[in-house]
């Protein structure tokens, strides 16, 4: 059974190192071929791994596979852990994956255009590409396969790596170059929590092993600890928030959400890839395979509650005003993640990890779908000078609609059953911060509606802006990119539907995830059947407010496309926070970046130059200098004063010591 | 004790010494030869020093290849070697930093290279010498010898200001070594010998031991170098000529981390104790504060020097926060994943940094400028350089599956063990480590190209390709599994504590 994981996660990471250091000699065709070969070889493995926990007959794994090291009596390990949660991980880590890998060869295919001809990075761009997109799965899997904080704080790191050296992929661009450095820190700033949580983890839980750690909780879970002054804080609260911090950073929740957006400026199918469907939900995935940690935390949990709706409403709304198609995609992203946030924060962490496969579905469909687009209009991204695509791109057309509609919530797709399950469970929540999250999710349905519609009529419908020559070329793209987007438009119709009563209501994650008995708003809610789901769906507000939501687009962007700007000038001020994007960027830029250099320089212009080395250290070679040239008369040559200081110094100071102290 | 049927490290120490002095003899007529005979030596001398590993008794913390023969007999001084899991990661790391040293130089130095490659050597066999020598006198000569090599480098092959900075490097660390003479002087009065390891566990009182702790914290001190002795190392890295640097920032700074591991935590553990406040903060200003001073830096080799000064506060913080982590949790776990981490963190930093000061001298031989300034876009016309490049940088900032993450890791765990705030204030390199390395990196290799200068660019050669991929490898292979330095290293730092927490 090892070896069938091992291989599972090898494959992609020999596909990586062949495109990688050997791209020359593959070419790029070999290049591709190797690394989705065994990308796929690792998505059949993966679905058939899920298939053994979904007929149940695959037992749950927990081993060692090599001891990284053994130090102060802590284990160092690199193991897997393979359970439900796990199994349903990798296999979507790995479907949206091949599918990206093979859209890549569609989207990468004029690469050489996007270098300077004499630059010596353009001829194997291509194969570099295939190579940081395998590695990426490589890491992926270690990540939500790992059954132990190392090898999670390891592969969350190197997922970021990847993503740093795929969002600076065209590295010429100063604003590509710009946006990874901003995304490597920003998610520093979450690792810098992130590493303290494992720190009191293992001061408190003894051990860096999930199981152990799990079992250390449960067995004392109110263990309390003094940070400020003699105020007892409980321990489990302390490191559930501060892993928390480092989930906030990869998730992009607010305020750590700046790097997102800008995370636009790489290629566009790792922005499906990573910043869509699997990176950003890595921490998802954490809180969810820590609930037995979180689960005893009812602060942090609330913390957590309030955060992702934050987010969830309030990154929406700047969607509103975004020009650029891939930016309202990543408005939206962060959106969802955030509603994935507020499941967790209400314990529902089957319909968070259930709203974040249907969402790597329709998100990896929406963005890949948006890359099509991009590759129509010969790279420009700017929605207001297209408009009209439908007829000359229908399989992108019909196949982006299945996502958005997938994406509100329309009854019966996929998006539909896991953000009902979220608002729902909001909605029976008692938690602190659980009527504002249901606020903002309920308004958050609205926000979601008018901007997917937004971008959909801009793109598709009214009057074609574009220039003359971008017209003229106009024509759907090749089956390469228009295939993957066919295959995830499947799962994004039909997924839901199957899956929603067993694995948000019928407890088939089993033991992978842990929620107390008085914490369970699932079971409150209540599922008998799909078509009961949906039915009640038409009792509730949500599905009236994404009507509203798709009513108001129409009108505002097809009947009367003249209001938007009308709009706009009547209300600057909203418009002009939204534009702002609340001022974040700025207060990060001027405020903590520019202290820090501020900070630098003084240190280094006073600190050490103008006190250390001015006052002290140049002040006593000035007065040896001094020494040293009444000597001169006395002595010759260079070297011997110093031997002479040298000797005098030693006898001076031995004479003294041994008195002193003897 | 294990004693040695073969005097190895005798060899180690000799056989590079003499042969820098043949080299220096054969002139500088016949350069090539000499540089043929200098890479033989150090060749032969680290596949040698591999025999320390491979002879190496685990699980002991006795030392091990011991020689002692009677040298000064009037003044009970012995000639008396040996090594331990502690110093001898230490020994075979300058062998093998030494040998990339000669591979990197090549034909570049043209200015008198016999005596460069002599100076080089002849630094080798002592810097063997201080990790080995187990007699106070004979490890302060080694100590002290190691000056003269690196007075030469940088001043005869150094850059412009190379006087000023010879003088000032001079003057620290004469100014530091003086004192701990006169500690280890005063030793042997108490010891009736100079044999470091009866200096262990002496019981001297408390103020005699602050006394002793100052002398040593000074010498110490300045060479790791802590803040706010660390001016001279900005200065002396700049004027170095590369191999110069890499050796300062690989073997010598890690003489001053030996220094308190050897000397200063089990001679005067109570001092130690006594003083561990004053040592932990200022392992947390360096971290900080010159943190935030190498992200200001404009010239690649001052960022790299002061990333070196926070990155060594790692090895300091790591050292003196065993106190309060034995006392708050009352076992030795925590404090030994310390001392680990920190004595991880030199051999990591050996690596790192000796890569980083190399791939500026890469840059420096074909563009004469360190400025980062100057750069831009170099990536575009050195693709393999810029591999390695950023490679070094995120091993650099601590980035796991490197070596750079290992020792940081484990202080940072530790650190948490002996107080919330160690640990918050030494984890903000996470970011600020980042955030120096990856804007050099930014500046440097992304971007358009910015001149004509990078516009002619030429990406590594053979050998320079050859040097930085072993340290590549090197890097990774730490970063992925550390367990053989950690089983190497165990038994003696837990000795170690045993002798420093005695009676705590």
């Amino acid at each position: 059974m090892e070896t069938l994981y091992l291989a599972i996660v090898l494959a992609p990471l020999l596909g990586a190192i062949a495109a990688g250091l050997f791209g020359r000699q593959l070419g790029r065709v070999g290049a591709h071929r190797v690394t989705i070969a065994l990308v796929g070889l690792s998505t059949l493995l993966s679905l058939y791994v899920l298939w053994g926990f979904i007929n149940g007959t695959r037992p749950v794994f927990d081993d060692t596979i090599y001891t990284w090291m053994v130090a102060g009596g802590l284990h160092f390990e690199i193991g897997f852990m393979v359970d439900q949660l796990t199994a349903m991980m990798m296999a979507v880590v790995t479907f949206v994956s091949l599918m990206v890998h093979i859209y890549t060869i569609g989207y990468m295919a004029d690469e050489d255009h996007n270098w300077p001809s004499d630059s010596k990075l353009g001829p194997y761009a291509y194969q570099r590409f295939f190579s940081y997109i395998s590695l990426f799965t490589f890491a992926m899997l270690m990540l939500v396969m790992a059954n132990n904080f190392l090898q999670l704080f390891f592969a969350w790191e190197a997922v970021g790596l990847v993503s740093y050296l795929l969002i600076g992929f065209w590295m010429n661009r100063p604003t590509a170059v710009f946006a990874n450095m901003k995304a490597f820190l920003v998610n520093r700033v979450g690792d810098f929590g992130f590493l303290l949580g494992i720190a009191a983890v293992v001061l408190y839980f003894g051990s860096l092993n999930y199981s152990e750690v799990f079992g250390a909780v449960a067995a004392n879970p109110d263990q309390t600890m003094s940070i400020i002054g003699g105020a007892e804080w409980s321990v489990v609260t302390v490191a559930a928030i501060l892993l928390f911090i480092g989930a906030m950073g990869k998730s992009a929740q607010v305020p750590l959400h700046v790097w997102l957006p800008d995370s636009m400026e790489g290629p566009t199918p790792i922005s499906a890839l990573i910043h869509a469907a699997t990176m950003v939900t890595a921490g998802i995935f954490l809180v969810a395979r820590m609930s037995p940690l979180f689960e005893f935390s009812e602060a942090a949990l609330s913390f957590i509650l309030v955060i992702g709706a934050v987010t969830a409403l309030f990154m929406g709304l700047i969607g509103l005003v975004q020009r650029d198609i891939k930016r309202v995609v990543a408005y939206s992203t962060l959106s969802q993640l955030g509603y994935m946030v507020v499941a967790l924060g209400v314990s529902a962490y089957a319909a968070g990890v259930f709203h974040l496969m249907t969402h790597a579905f329709f998100k990896a469909l929406l963005f890949l779908g948006a890359g099509s687009v991009i590759i129509a209009m010969h790279h420009k991204q700017d929605m207001f000078e297209m408009g009209g695509l439908k007829k000359y791109m229908p399989v992108t057309y019909w196949t982006m609609l299945i996502g958005t509609l997938a994406l509100i919530g329309f009854p019966g797709l996929s998006g539909f059953f896991s953000k009902d399950a979220i608002i729902e469970a909001v909605a029976h929540s008692d938690r602190a911060g659980a009527t504002f999250a249901h606020w903002a999710v309920l308004l958050g349905v609205f926000v979601t509606a008018l901007y997917s519609f937004r971008l959909l009529f801009l793109v598709f419908h009214g009057q074609e802006r574009m220039d003359e020559h971008t017209r003229g070329h106009l024509h759907e793209s090749p089956s390469v990119v228009t295939v993957p987007l066919m295959l995830l438009a499947i799962p994004s119709v039909l997924i839901g539907l199957f899956t929603v009563g067993p694995m948000v209501f019928g407890g088939w994650f089993g033991n992978a995830i842990t929620v107390l008995p008085e914490n369970d708003v699932l079971s409150a809610v209540g599922f008998e059947t799909v078509v009961g789901f949906i039915l009640h769906a038409f009792e509730t507000p949500a599905i009236y407010l994404a009507l509203a939501g798709f009513l108001t687009a129409w009108f505002l962007y097809v009947k009367r496309p003249e209001l938007p700007a009308e709009l706009q000038r009547r209300f600057p001020l909203p418009h002009r926070i939204l534009e702002r994007k609340y001022g974040f960027d700025e207060l990060y830029l001027n405020g903590f970046a520019a202290a820090g250099r501020g900070l630098g320089t003084l240190f280094w212009r006073l600190g050490d130059v103008r006190l250390i080395d001015g006052l002290v250290v140049n002040g006593t070679a000035r007065t040896i200098g001094r020494v040293a040239a009444v000597m001169r008369h006395a002595q010759t040559g260079y070297l011997y004063h110093y031997a002479f200081v040298m000797i005098i110094g030693l006898m001076v100071l031995l004479t003294w010591f041994v008195f002193a102290i003897r | 004790m294990l004693e040695s049927s073969w005097p190895l490290l005798s060899v180690l120490i000799w056989l590079p010494i003499i042969g820098g002095a043949l080299i220096f003899l054969l002139g500088d007529d016949k350069a090539d030869r000499a540089r043929l005979f200098a890479l033989i030596v150090s060749g032969v001398t680290f596949v040698l020093s591999l025999g320390l590993i491979v002879g190496f008794e685990p699980g002991t913390a006795a030392m091990q290849f011991v020689e002692k023969t009677p040298w000064v007999e009037v003044l009970g001084v012995n000639y008396y070697l040996g090594v331990d899991g502690i110093s001898m990661p230490l020994v075979v790391l300058s062998t093998f930093s030494t040998l990339l040293v000669v591979i990197a130089a090549g034909s570049k130095i043209q200015y008198r290279p016999s005596l460069y490659l002599a100076c080089f050597l002849i630094m080798e066999g002592i810097m063997v010498g201080v990790f080995s020598a187990l007699d106070a006198i004979l490890f302060y000569v080694f100590w002290e010898a190691i000056l003269v090599p690196m007075f030469l480098l940088i001043g005869i092959w150094g850059g412009a200001e190379r006087i000023y900075a010879t003088i000032k490097f001079f003057l620290y660390t004469f100014v530091g070594s003086v004192l701990m003479l006169v500690a280890l002087i005063y030793l042997q009065f108490q010891a009736g010998s100079f044999d470091i390891l009866e200096m262990y566990g002496l019981g001297l009182p408390l103020g005699t031991q602050i006394w002793l702790f100052v002398a040593f914290l000074l010498a110490f001190a300045i060479k790791v170098p802590m803040w706010p002795v660390h001016t001279w190392l900005p200065d002396a890295h700049v004027q170095a000529p590369t191999g110069g640097s890499v050796i300062l920032a690989a073997i010598m700074l890690k003489i001053g981390g030996y220094g308190f591991v050897r000397f200063a935590l089990p001679i005067v553990p109570e001092a130690s104790m006594e003083l561990d406040w004053l040592m932990i903060a200022l392992s947390l200003v360096a971290v900080v504060y010159i943190g935030l001073v190498a992200m200001m830096q404009q010239d690649m080799k001052k960022l790299i020097a002061y990333s070196s000064i926070a990155h060594m506060g790692f090895v300091t913080l790591g050292f003196f926060i065993v106190f309060e982590i034995v006392v708050r949790t009352g076992g030795a776990d925590g404090a030994l994943l310390a001392l680990e981490g920190a004595m991880v963190q030199m051999v990591s930093h050996g690596f790192i940094s000796a890569a980083m000061f190399l791939c500026v001298g890469v840059l420096y031989d074909r563009m004469h400028t360190r400025m980062i300034g100057d750069y831009g876009g170099v990536a575009h016309r050195m693709p393999v350089f810029a591999g390695l490049f950023v490679l070094f940088a995120m091993a650099n900032a601590g980035l796991p599956g490197t070596s750079g993450f290992v020792g940081e890791f484990m202080v940072i765990l530790a650190a948490f063990q002996a107080n919330f705030w160690y640990a918050f204030l030494a984890g903000l390199t996470l970011i600020l480590g980042a955030a120096y390395t990856l804007w050099m990196v930014k500046r440097v290799a992304y971007g358009e190209v910015v001149n004509d200068k990078v516009d002619k660019l030429e990406d590594v050669d053979g050998r320079e390709k050859l040097v930085l991929g072993v340290l590549a490898v090197a890097v990774l292979w730490l970063g992925i599994w550390p367990a053989p330095l950690i089983d190497i290293m165990e038994p003696s730092l837990a000795h170690l504590l045993e002798v420093v927490t005695d009676g705590l």
